[in-house]
């Protein structure tokens, strides 16, 4: 007899339909799982059996051939057990196969019959909704992650029994309660705890207003880490699409509690991350550090110590707001639409500029610009430098609060949207060439200032744009329609250096 | 290249001071004694086991091929036998035999005919040395002074490329052979200053750079200037020693005195103690140069400023030369932001690493 059940594995971030098809017939008995399976799934064999019958359901003495459905799909991981014990059940006539066409199902068995906890339910309760199932069974720990996705039944179960008796007709176990949150609540990063820094603050805010990368720089232990830490606090709330999306990307990678995720991720991976680690890769692939900050902000700390290799792609995340990873004739398409803050020591010994301690030579210097220099800063829009607060301003009371700032930026952005409404960007920082000509208006003397700058020969045509982009920020931050001479002279002194920009005695 | 300006003798010196380089760094610290000593002594003294061997090769030694080979890499022999050899050089207690140089003979001969004035410093040097090193570069440049020094990463490379700047005369002294940059990765610098000046060595072409070769080099830098200008110096630096092989031979010595905290300002402020001219800027070399007043710098044209900037620009030369500093001072951030915007377009200030502002001299 034949019987077929819905489950989902994952591709990168997205689901994928796949149907777990079970075959019984008579002949020696034996268990085959054929459809491009991974270990975890050769292995699902010996896992079903033996959860059959610990359940107390019997294992058909016959010859069961399972197949997982489109075969060409690289199926990866034990998210398949549930689907084809069921299918065992139901092609051996011990459930109802017509009911189980109504249900998708998600998860991995322990040997006693238990459904375990797997990660990216989120995504296949998002398949299951698209594909059109009325109810999807999940482990019962990832019932409330699932139920986010509007539209589809999710039933959290604990066992293979408590499955099976669902579809026989049984009640649907109600979701389980919030789980109370016992912890005490760590106090979110906020501006209010920041003394000093007057520049780096206005820089901050004006990186999430119009979602420009920031470079950070100053010596050791001035505060740079501090300051990229409290960039999500001022940054917009989520949408509701936006959040859907980061927990779906925190569950397939495993890294995911309970429920919708609402802070903005905030990622800050170690300088020896490699390539696929920051950008994701691997066989199969996962997603990196750029995607996990999707919506977010990637922190990168000693921008100067990561291998090049693993900037330089940083590159395509931060031209297209996703990465491709090619694999075996398939692209993954992974997103990575983030805010980049990196921080820099200004020297190798990090006290240049600061006090006479500094020994880094011009060659040394020369070499650590090399280093930072290239196709990475040529996305960092802004450049500021933190000084070490003093005494009297330990003192002061804090300039802004994350709150009134958030306000600022959300207003901002609300500006640019209104601006850019029907073009691919969504913020300033995300303007190309042409949209920079078309969008930001210049007043006669902001031109005339911009136009000295280019002449003195520090800006590149690139840094122009730069300039410009971040000019229609502070202006936006300000609520004038045109970008005018402060602007642009705020923006000079907050631009990036790159290349030939960085004119120093030959 | 037919009129034959540098001798047979003094070509084989030239040879035989190659041949004999790795031995002369044994002799380091006397280097310049021993450069002092006629072949036949110098064969004895350095060659050791292996003298007969060297004599006979220096014996054998085309001069003939030694010429040809400076022709080949695009040098210019002059030797001291030469009437036409730099005077200044001959006050040396060692002049160097050959001078090869490329750029241009002739226009190297009329640079040091004038009153060419030595720059010269750290290599790791701070931001303001190497402001203070190209702007002295560009004010003497542009007063018709030629600036000589070593091409060196810092402060020698700093003072070269303000002269350039001003699109005036300069002549790099070299340590090795003359035919290729040192250091390497100064090799723009070395085409510009070839096409607008001189590079000049004592040592023929392929002879690769040894340590005694920066003390005899800092002689000739010192021999071939009629002034020498310390910017930036640790104790035990190359650059006093040129100041004093300068003060042995007579010459003008001045020096940019910089914060007495700094150890790069030991060295300059050790020769001001003795007695060596202050030096602020161009106008103070012009003056020790030619006396007081006769020759004046032309002033460096930049827009006037409105007054805000100018308070803006005192607050930075009194020490508030960062964003952080200048809020202390009572200027909010984004003014500050937009003044140091302004200023710096107009020329006035430049950023530093760390964010630091310096006021361009």
């Amino acid at each position: 007899m034949l019987a077929r059940v819905c489950t989902f594995t994952i591709d990168g971030v997205d689901p994928r339909q796949v149907w777990a098809e079970v075959d019984i017939r008579s002949g020696l008995p034996s268990f085959t799982i054929v459809g491009l399976g991974d270990a975890a799934v050769r292995e699902s064999r010996d896992r079903v059996r033996a959860a059959i019958q610990n359940s107390h359901f019997e294992f058909p003495q016959m010859r069961i051939t399972a197949n997982l459905a489109p075969a060409f799909l690289k199926k990866v991981g034990p998210g398949f057990d549930a689907a084809l014990a069921l299918g065992v059940l139901a092609a051996s006539g011990q459930a109802p196969a017509d009911a189980l066409n109504r249900y998708a199902v998600f998860g991995e068995l322990s040997l006693s019959g238990a459904l375990r906890d797997s990660p990216g339910a989120l995504a296949v309760a998002e398949g299951a909704r698209q594909a059109g199932f009325p109810r999807l069974i999940v482990p019962r720990e990832r019932a409330r992650e699932a139920a986010i996705v509007e539209g589809v039944e999710v039933v959290g179960v604990s066992s293979l029994q408590a499955a099976a008796d669902v579809v026989k007709g049984s009640e649907v176990p109600p979701l389980p309660a919030p789980e109370p949150d016992t912890s005490v609540p760590l106090p979110e990063p906020d501006l209010i705890d920041v003394r000093g820094h007057a520049a780096p603050l206005l820089a901050l805010q004006i990186a999430a207003a119009g979602g420009h990368n920031l470079l950070l720089d100053g010596a050791p232990g001035t505060g740079k880490t501090m300051l990229a830490r409290r960039l999500p606090s001022i940054l917009p709330a989520m949408s509701r699409s936006e959040a859907i999306e980061v927990t779906r990307i925190h569950s397939v990678a495993g890294i995911h509690g309970n429920g919708l995720i609402r802070a903005r991720p905030f990622r800050a991976p170690h300088h020896t991350i490699s390539p696929s680690g920051l950008v994701g890769g691997g066989s199969p692939p996962r997603p990196g550090e750029a995607t996990l900050a999707n919506h977010g902000v990637l922190f990168l700390d000693e921008l100067s110590e990561f291998q090049r290799s693993s900037l330089d792609a940083l590159r395509q995340p931060l031209e297209d707001g996703a990465v491709t990873i090619v694999r075996a004739q398939r692209a993954l398409r992974f997103p990575t639409s983030f805010i980049l803050i990196a921080a820099t020591n200004p020297c190798p010994c990090g006290f240049a500029g600061v006090d006479d301690r500094c020994g880094c030579g011009e060659a040394e210097l020369r070499r650590h610009r090399r280093k930072l220099s290239g196709p990475l800063l040529d996305r960092m829009d802004l450049l500021v430098s933190v000084q070490r607060p003093t005494e009297d301003e330990l003192r002061e009371p804090p300039a802004i609060g994350s709150a009134q700032a958030r306000d600022r930026v959300a207003e901002a952005r609300e500006r640019q949207r209104e601006r850019l409404a029907g073009t691919a960007a969504s913020c300033n920082g995300e303007m190309d060439a042409r949209e920079v000509r078309r969008h930001v208006r210049l007043d006669p003397a902001a031109e005339q200032a911009l136009g000295d700058a280019y002449m003195a020969g520090v800006l590149s045509v690139r840094g122009r744009h730069r300039v410009m982009r971040v000019a229609r920020t502070i202006a936006d931050l300000e609520r004038c329609d045109r970008v005018a001479r402060g602007h642009v002279l705020t923006a000079l002194a907050l631009r990036q250096r790159t290349g030939s920009e960085t004119a120093l005695a030959a | 290249m037919n009129d034959r300006r540098a001798c047979d003798r003094c070509l084989k010196r030239t040879w035989l001071l190659a041949r004999l380089s790795g031995h002369l760094d044994q002799a380091r610290g006397r280097a310049e004694e021993v450069l002092e000593l006629a072949d036949t002594e110098l064969l004895a003294a350095l060659a050791g086991p292996r003298r007969g061997a060297v004599a006979a090769e220096y014996e054998r030694v085309q001069p003939r091929a030694i010429r040809h080979r400076v022709g080949a890499a695009g040098l210019e022999p002059i030797c001291r036998c030469d009437p036409g050899y730099p005077q200044r050089l001959l006050a040396l207690s060692s002049p160097p035999s050959v001078l090869h140089v490329g750029g241009g003979l002739e226009r190297l001969l009329e640079i040091v005919s004038g009153e060419p004035v030595a720059i010269v410093g750290a290599r790791r040097a701070s931001g303001y040395g190497l402001e203070v090193a190209g702007s002295l570069g560009r004010g003497l440049g542009s007063a018709g002074v030629a600036v000589v020094s070593g091409m060196a990463i810092g402060i020698d490379s700093a003072a070269h490329a303000g002269a350039l700047d001003a699109a005036a005369h300069t002549v790099a002294v070299l340590p090795g052979g003359a035919e290729q940059p040192y250091p390497p990765g100064k090799r723009s610098l070395y085409n510009r200053i070839r096409g607008a000046g001189a590079v000049v060595s004592e040592l023929p072409p392929g002879t690769a750079v040894r340590r005694w070769m920066f003390p005899a080099r800092n002689r000739i830098i010192a021999g071939l200037s009629a002034a020498t200008v310390v910017v930036e110096a640790r104790e035990r630096s190359g650059a006093l020693l040129t100041a004093a092989r300068a003060v042995e031979l007579g010459r003008a010595v001045g020096a940019v005195p910089g914060r007495v905290t700094s150890p790069l300002a030991t060295g300059p402020h050790r020769l001001l103690t003795r007695g060596a001219t202050i030096v602020r800027g161009p106008q103070d070399v012009l003056d020790l140069l030619f006396g007081c007043g006769v020759r004046t710098a032309p002033a460096q044209t930049r827009p006037a400023l409105a007054d805000d900037l100018e308070r803006v620009l005192r607050k930075i030369s009194d020490g508030h030369d960062t964003i952080a500093a200048l809020a202390r001072a009572g200027l909010p951030a984004d003014q500050a932001l937009t003044a140091l915007s302004a200023l710096e377009l107009a020329g006035y200030v430049r950023r530093e690493a760390g964010g630091r502002y310096m006021v361009v001299p």
